[in-house]
């Protein structure tokens, strides 16, 4: 990875073009004769470069990114595993690029077959009766869920419920989201040992609870093993549960939400489904709900008949839309891709692999790294910053150091219930010679924090840049060109 | 074992041993038996790549490829060879989002070129770093009005001139929300500035919603409106097509507060409709209600120009319950694409997709009203799109069409309740041939009433 | 250690109030200030809103953190600390001098619950 300072707008040479239109052939027209009152006054200040100048400059940028194509990404609940090729060059064919979202259905079956068949085999993975794939991203899936939620209590005359309960160690998106949907959050403190107790969630089980949102296994990458009986009592007070599945990965082949007593869940396609994160989305957020609840799925939905046409069903549900259309078709098509490609004989090592990886790691470096909660974990896990805390090194640093050493950072202080957590997630998609060169490196990261911890304090040293100002960037916001 | 799980027999064994397993399954002994799910899924059996592919040409095959007239939010625009090649590249495809800023300076320098081109189309301060799509904006637009106003004001007035399928969506989040929403009659296919100053006037309203082109294509004459807005204390948030901005009046000339809308004009294809690139920009004060990633400009240890995801503390990540919205990803790669094909065509082409698509989308009005089939809905000024009334059976028509190739552009009542039954609404783009259009209007001439 | 100044009044989130001629001046404690690191942003109401005594009227903003203001008393917004818009640093650099905002019509029984400054001493340092 090398620096490099350009932005387009500074390539920019006036007269100088980049694209290339057909000739206008339709003489007597002219978008002038618009009305001046309806025209652009003020200046349009794209870049004019070339077409050379453009591919050099989006190369060179690319080249100070880091991808899971470029090395290990050991990023906690963020399952940043290999996305495999096949799934992009079924994504880029041009007969699905081509296809309005409004073409009439007997022109896009094809399209049709493949959302309603994905969706029928995350709802047989999941353990649920139905999913829309709607949603665009994990964020707007638990959005979707949570509203379902509510949907449900509002047509039962159940206008009470407005309150939703969320362990302290859930991710951030999931408050946020129960906000947006109208909901209060209750927040149910996690035990010593990292999960939910029962006798606190107990006395918060009234009639105003709509229900309680858990990822399990949890942020920690400890499975909540009382879920049966976490279930029973929300549902026996008139709750429902729902599963945020940022944390689904470990669960492939072994536990099914649905099993668990879930009622709702989402699934991020771009984590346990391979889809490329793309540098912060596209995503896809599929929503699924157990038997007696699919109507309360947003529209549109996608239907099969007795003949075995695809349909569409518009008519707005008591629901509503979360979407224009039918959500991120192209991350659908990569998703489905790798189910098919793995199959049933393959998906169900998915979870046993990327827990034996993530526990590998763990026992690897508890002898360096303060291990908080011991036991068998999932597909992650978290370490409370290093043993040695005489060091002054933060886990920030570390973070940094690891950088170095060709290696995305680990997710760093969160959960919150640490303070200097680092969240490890390897992924099943990891060779175990990877993850031995990697558990080398946190090995001498530990050392050099006792034995040169200014170069651990100072790091990166390798990259493009070194660390930046953020207190400038907030204070002084410079957020356009124009700004400069 | 499988060309994605690189554990030889033999690894799985020396890493169970250092776990203290002896099994896989062992590994699950935290979940109880009775959850434990010793089936295989009801799925289909593995494939190989061939298989792949030939499952999905097959698969594509039942999809008609259609020569598209249709638009109602999604417009068949050229898109670039150039683009594919560059956001394929897999440093930008396999990066998560850009929290390490150290190595992630491509994607954090193409959102800043993002933002500031997305303020130069709107003529805004600032812009985020990119929404799901051009609903979903104009609801958190919705919300950030409401959560800006002051005084407790919770009602926003829509227009009736709103694409419906974008409409629904606002609706949807509005009513979990707790935002009222009322929405502004239309008169002559424009909104009604005497029913919106009437419902302004009742006051309690944190904020007014206006599409431009509107839902018929129509470019509306917004003058005047901002100011009746601002003078009863609201906010004025517009839903544009950004690649029109080239040619008519940016949101911040007639006096928006916050502009929202889809990308997909610029270049992305229509793939069944989406991933496509929401937006979303305002003026400067608001940033802090703003929802989503913003990127900014700083500098790094040895005062190099660094850039860096900045203002944070609006973030779910940072004020949970309290943000400014639940979104954490973006469309990232998209807001990519859509900063390589504003590159690419920069302010000539960009001008020019839009004279190409408005002489096209004038000259196909002007046919298909010599047809003598069609008659004008409104008498109004349009783009690229336009609303016409089908003197026969609109659904033969379309149907006829579709037996020859032709997407024949969207029945109006399928997406928008109170229209007419025969009312189609028209888009051409760039893309569409005056043999095209040529042919179309005599099949036109052909159809049986 | 953080500094308490005698004769003001703290609330458990940590503003602190002092109440002259009916007239409450408003500011966060140098605990708060301390435990946010660099502030780069304070946002204030609107003079003229009314604001409740346990209310939201405000927030300050560091990088990575961000914390609500809640009123320890009832009034009308008087003035806001404008010097702050430019430079939320003061925050950081004396609490007690730069006030956020000072609220009029206030009534002194909304003292009652506060915190001396023994008190909050004790509480939080």
């Amino acid at each position: 990875m090398k620096y490099y300072d350009k932005l387009i707008f500074e390539l920019s040479v006036p007269g100088r073009v980049g694209y290339s239109l057909p000739k206008n052939k339709f003489e007597n027209y002219n978008v002038e004769d618009i009305d001046n009152n309806l025209k652009r006054e003020s200046g349009l200040e794209l870049p004019s470069v070339g077409e050379l100048d453009v591919v050099r400059h989006y190369t060179n940028l690319s080249q100070m990114n880091f991808g899971v194509d470029t090395g290990f990404y050991p990023l906690g609940s963020c399952t940043m595993k290999y996305n495999p090729k096949i799934n992009e060059e079924i994504c880029s064919m041009p007969q699905f690029a081509a296809m309005h979202p409004l073409q009439p259905v007997e022109c896009a079956q094809g399209a049709l077959e493949i959302y309603y068949n994905l969706a029928k085999s995350l709802a047989a993975i999941s353990g649920l009766s139905e999913f829309t794939l709607n949603p665009f991203a994990g964020a707007h899936g638990e959005l979707t869920g949570l509203m379902i939620m509510r949907q449900y209590h509002i047509l039962r005359g159940d206008f009470n419920r407005t309150k939703v309960i969320v362990p302290d160690s859930a991710h951030g998106t999931n408050p946020a989201s129960a906000a947006v949907a109208g909901l209060e959050i209750i927040e149910v403190k996690s035990t010593p040992g990292g999960t939910i107790s029962i006798e606190d969630l107990k006395p918060l089980l009234d009639n105003t609870i709509a229900g309680i949102m858990m990822t399990n296994p949890n942020t920690l990458g400890i499975f909540e093993s009382e879920i049966p009986q976490i279930a029973e009592l929300v549902h026996a007070a008139g709750g429902l549960l729902y599963y945020d599945g940022a944390n689904l990965n470990p669960m492939l082949g072994k536990c099914r939400p649905g099993d668990m007593g879930f009622d709702i869940m989402h699934i991020n396609l771009h984590k346990s489904f391979s889809t490329p994160h793309g540098g912060g989305g596209p995503g896809c957020g599929p929503v699924g709900v157990r038997a007696g609840l699919e109507d309360l799925l947003p529209a549109p939905h996608v239907r099969k008949n007795a003949q075995g046409q695809f349909f569409i069903e518009n008519c707005d549900s008591s629901f509503g839309s979360v979407s224009q259309y039918f959500g991120n078709f192209g991350v659908m098509l990569r998703a489905y891709t790798y189910i098919l490609s793995l199959g049933k004989e393959n998906i169900k090592y998915v979870g046993p692999l990327s827990v034996l990886n993530a526990n590998y790691v763990k026992e690897s470096l508890k002898d360096c790294y303060e291990l908080p909660i011991e036991g068998v974990c999932k597909h992650e896990f978290v370490f409370d910053g290093l043993k040695d805390k005489s060091t002054g090194v933060t886990t920030l640093d570390v973070a940094k150091r690891l950088l170095d050493y060709g290696y995305h950072a680990p997710t760093i202080y969160f959960p919150l219930l640490f303070h200097q957590a680092i969240m490890i997630e390897p992924t099943e998609t990891e060779s175990k010679e990877t993850l031995d060169a990697f558990i080398n490196v946190m090995k001498t990261v530990a050392r050099e924090a006792s034995e040169n911890p200014d170069i651990v304090k100072s790091a990166p040293h390798n990259t493009p840049i070194t660390r930046v100002d953020e207190l400038k960037a907030a204070k002084q916001p410079v957020l356009k060109f124009g700004d400069f | 074992m499988y060309k994605y799980f690189p554990h030889t027999a033999a690894n799985i064994q020396e890493m169970l041993a250092v776990v203290g397993s002896k099994t896989l399954d062992q590994l699950y002994s935290d979940v109880p038996q009775q959850i434990i799910y010793n089936k295989e899924y009801d799925l289909e059996e593995q494939m190989s790549e061939q298989e792949i592919r030939s499952f999905f040409n097959t698969l594509a095959e039942k999809n008609q490829k259609l020569c598209c007239f249709a638009g109602a939010g999604a417009y068949d625009h050229y898109t670039p060879s150039v683009i594919s090649y560059i956001t394929n590249r897999s440093e930008f495809q396999t990066a998560y989002t850009p929290y390490q800023p150290e190595i992630s300076q491509g994607t954090l320098r193409y959102i800043f070129e993002f933002q500031s081109m997305i303020c130069n189309l709107t003529g805004m301060d600032v812009a985020n770093a990119s929404m799901y799509d051009g609903a979903t904006a104009t609801a958190e637009a919705v919300m950030m009005m409401a959560a800006s106003a002051k005084g407790g004001a919770k009602k926003v007035l829509v227009s009736a001139t709103l694409n419906p399928l974008a409409r629904r969506v606002v609706d949807t989040y509005a009513k979990f929300h707790g935002i009222e929403l009322s929405t502004i009659k239309e008169a002559d296919g424009v909104t009604s500035l005497q029913d919106m100053e009437e419902q302004l006037a009742q006051g309690g309203v944190a904020g007014v919603v206006l599409q431009q082109p509107n839902i018929y294509g129509i470019i509306e004459d917004y003058s005047g409106f901002a100011d009746k807005i601002h003078g009863s204390k609201a906010l004025l948030a517009m839903n544009v097509n950004p690649s029109s901005l080239a040619v008519i009046k940016t949101p911040a000339e007639l006096g928006a507060d916050i502009v929202c809308g889809d990308g997909q004009s610029l270049g992305i294809p229509l793939t069944f409709g989406g991933p496509y690139v929401g937006f979303m920009a305002c003026r400067k004060d608001l940033v802090r209600k703003m929802p989503g990633r913003i990127v900014g400009a700083t500098t790094d240890t040895q005062g190099r120009r660094a850039f860096v995801l900045t203002l944070q503390a609006r973030e779910q990540h940072i004020r949970r319950n309290k943000a400014t919205s639940n979104i954490c990803s973006n469309q990232s790669l998209m807001a990519l694409w859509v900063t390589i094909y504003l590159s690419i065509m920069g302010k000539e082409g960009l001008k020019e997709v839009n004279n190409l698509s408005y002489c096209g989308a004038h000259y196909l009005f002007d046919r298909i009203i010599a047809t003598g089939k069609f008659s004008k809905l409104f008498d109004k000024p349009f783009l690229n799109e336009f609303a016409v009334d089908y003197k026969g059976d609109a659904a033969k028509l379309q149907k006829f069409m579709l037996d020859n190739g032709i997407l024949a552009g969207v029945r109006l009542k399928d997406i928008k309740t109170d229209a007419g039954d025969s009312t189609l609404l028209f888009a051409v783009t760039e893309q569409r041939t005056k043999e095209e259009i040529d042919k179309f209007v005599k099949l036109i001439n052909q159809a049986a009433l | 250690m953080a500094n308490v100044i005698e004769g003001l009044f703290y609330s458990e989130s940590h503003e602190w109030v002092k109440i002259e001629n009916g007239i409450a001046t408003i500011g966060i404690s140098d605990f708060a200030q301390k435990e946010l690191g660099d502030i780069v942003y304070v946002d204030m109401p609107s003079v003229g809103d009314s604001i409740t005594k346990g209310s939201e009227f405000g927030a300050v903003e560091s990088v990575k953190a961000a914390s609500d203001l809640y009123s320890p008393v009832s009034g009308t917004v008087l003035q806001t600390n404008q010097d702050l818009a430019d430079s939320p640093e003061l925050l950081n650099q004396d609490p007690y001098t730069n006030w956020i905002i000072k609220l009029e019509n206030v009534d002194n029984a909304d003292l009652a619950g506060l915190m001396d400054a023994d008190t909050y001493q004790n509480k939080f340092n």
